[in-house]
């Protein structure tokens, strides 16, 4: 996207003055040529004593977006002096994490001091975890199914403490390590475990529960709702250990509905 | 019918001999997929229980007649095994690996839609595809899919895709082909190539779509949808409650600034006549109340 309209956020001027954007699909296999980056100056109305030096420079921008593996590569605003120069007055990137094998030179970057306490420890831990504000503490199996946990959390009255993914690899060391983080989040006053079986089988994910307990003392209630392959054995084997703070719920809606009222 | 694969689907699965690609590859061979081969560099003449392995996918192609490949590697060689996949002569391309970096992906979508104009790709970071009794290609549990139809379903998600496999099932209602389209930025099939398959399968006769935040790819399919599909189609987007500018496990799960939200998917998947759900248990019990007033 390029607009001569810089120095403010270009999501507005996409919203209300969307004209003023110049826009250009760059196929990777061809990549940016300094003809095609020419026109595209001169499309955005860009000054004209600017164009050639802009060009250049998204060339090279397009360049460090590609070489640099980024998901976004930002320049803005980008200004012409009095004395006829172009620059670069601020710049954004973001990188994409499945490119970090290629680029060790990133974790000389790498700062946590802006990072959530929480998200820190889930980090270290290996976990796929992001904080957020709510009561709720939320582990389930698969992005899809944990982002939907939270939407469910949400339509029967209650708020997700986190979002919580632990994949294909609900043993007891990836449950005793999701438990851990979640306790130790002082908001959190219910769990939901969300499991839906597919490679995962719910009796490991059932062991896995039993086995983190032993090691981990979790002081709010843990609801959990287990479905898919192995769920009739998964829940046989929690049976004899359920109590007032290890619940099983048939459906998704009935242990969101159970660890909310806890929760509350 | 089924769509992009039926039970004449020969298949191959480069990284067999992975640990993976052994463990899904039988997995599939079991549930009754034809898996006729396996490709690993170096290990040609060799076999896994019973498969025989080649070194190369041309030379797979050649000896089996295989038309359709399961991409078991780890992200760095990915793009290779894809290219190699349809250089080969394979047509239809099923790529499970979460974590190929999004520019590796944009070039090999590029790369494959000019070089190999007749080969689909499906995935990458996808669950793969199942038309139930007939044929299974990815890491879906078979037993909680149910045969004969007639629900098709299109899904980003992989778990969410067994929670509507389970939802159907449970209450008797069959799937024609249910097709994990995955969860990256720059998937090679989308929801409009599988709409659109659907639309054209005679035992298809309504689809189940699963979309979450991130990109436009929903907000396409319901201009498409708006303007071409003629069967019943219900929809579930997660993430409502997403926050912004986070990736939500799946790398193209993510609100940049006011785009990608699920209320606007929803939105506009309403307004093309499309009937959203707000969970996946209620889109479960929409489909089934929709396919027994047929």
């Amino acid at each position: 996207m390029l607009s001569a309209q810089g120095g403010v956020e270009i999501e507005v001027v996409a919203e209300e003055n969307p004209d003023a954007i110049a826009f250009l699909s760059i196929d990777p296999v061809e990549g940016l040529s300094l003809a095609t980056a020419r026109r595209w100056v001169a499309e955005a109305e860009l000054d004209e004593v600017a164009r050639e030096q802009a060009a250049e420079l998204l060339v090279k921008l397009y360049e460090c977006y590609t070489q640099g593996d980024c998901d976004l590569a930002e320049i803005n605003p980008l200004i012409l002096t009095p004395d006829n120069k172009v620059h670069a007055l601020d710049a954004k990137v973001t990188l994409d994490e499945n490119a970090s094998y290629r680029h060790p030179e990133w974790e000389e970057f790498r700062g946590d001091e802006f990072e959530d306490p929480r998200e820190k420890m889930a980090k270290e831990r290996g976990l796929n975890y992001i904080g957020l504000d709510g009561t709720v503490g939320i582990i389930a199996n698969g992005a899809g199914l944990a982002m939907s946990t939270l939407d469910v959390v949400n339509q029967v009255g209650g708020t997700a403490a986190n979002f919580l993914d632990i994949g294909g690899g609900a043993n007891a060391d990836v449950m005793a390590a999701a438990l851990e983080v979640i306790n130790a989040d002082p908001k959190v006053t219910s769990i939901f475990v969300n499991i839906f079986g597919g490679i995962t089988r719910v009796d490991e994910v059932a062991k896995g529960v039993l086995e983190a307990l032993q090691r981990v003392s979790i002081t709010s209630p843990i609801v959990l709702r287990l479905d898919g392959t192995n769920a009739v054995e998964g829940r046989a084997l929690l049976a004899p250990h359920l109590n007032d703070h290890l619940i099983t719920e048939p459906t998704m809606l009935d242990a969101a509905r159970r660890a909310v009222a806890l929760a509350n | 019918m089924s769509i992009f694969v039926d039970e004449n689907t020969k298949v191959i699965v480069q990284g067999l001999t992975g640990g993976q690609g052994r463990f899904h590859g039988l997995r599939n061979r079991d549930y009754g997929t034809k898996v006729v081969g396996g490709v690993t560099p170096g290990k040609g003449g060799t076999d896994v229980d019973g498969i025989p392995v080649f070194n190369s996918v041309r030379q797979a192609v050649d000896a089996t007649g295989a038309t359709a490949s399961f991409v078991v590697v780890p992200p760095r060689f990915a793009s290779d095994a894809i290219i190699e996949a349809a250089q080969g002569g394979i047509t239809f391309i099923v790529c499970i690996t979460e974590g190929i970096p999004a520019h590796d992906e944009a070039l090999t979508y590029n790369r494959l839609t000019e070089e190999f104009p007749g080969v689909r790709l499906l995935g990458p970071n996808c669950p793969g595809i199942i038309s139930p009794g007939k044929c299974n290609i990815g890491i879906t549990s078979g037993d909680i899919a149910l045969a004969g139809g007639p629900v098709g379903i299109v899904s980003r998600s992989g778990t969410l895709t067994y929670q509507a496999l389970h939802e159907l099932s449970m209450q008797g209602i069959g799937q024609t082909t249910c097709v994990g389209i995955g969860g990256d930025p720059v998937p090679g099939t989308n929801f409009i190539d599988c709409l659109a398959e659907f639309e054209k399968d005679p035992e298809t006769k309504a689809v189940m779509m699963i979309g979450e935040i991130g990109g436009s790819e929903e907000e396409r399919a319901a201009e498409w949808i708006k303007l071409n599909m003629t069967k019943p189609v219900v929809a579930y987007v997660a993430g409502v409650t997403a926050p912004p500018g986070r990736k939500m496990g799946h790398a193209g799960a993510i609100i940049s600034g006011s785009k990608g939200t699920a209320q606007a998917k929803m939105d506009a998947l309403t307004a093309a006549g499309v009937f959203v759900c707000q969970n996946p248990t209620e889109a479960g019990a929409k489909m089934v109340e929709i396919v027994r007033a047929m």
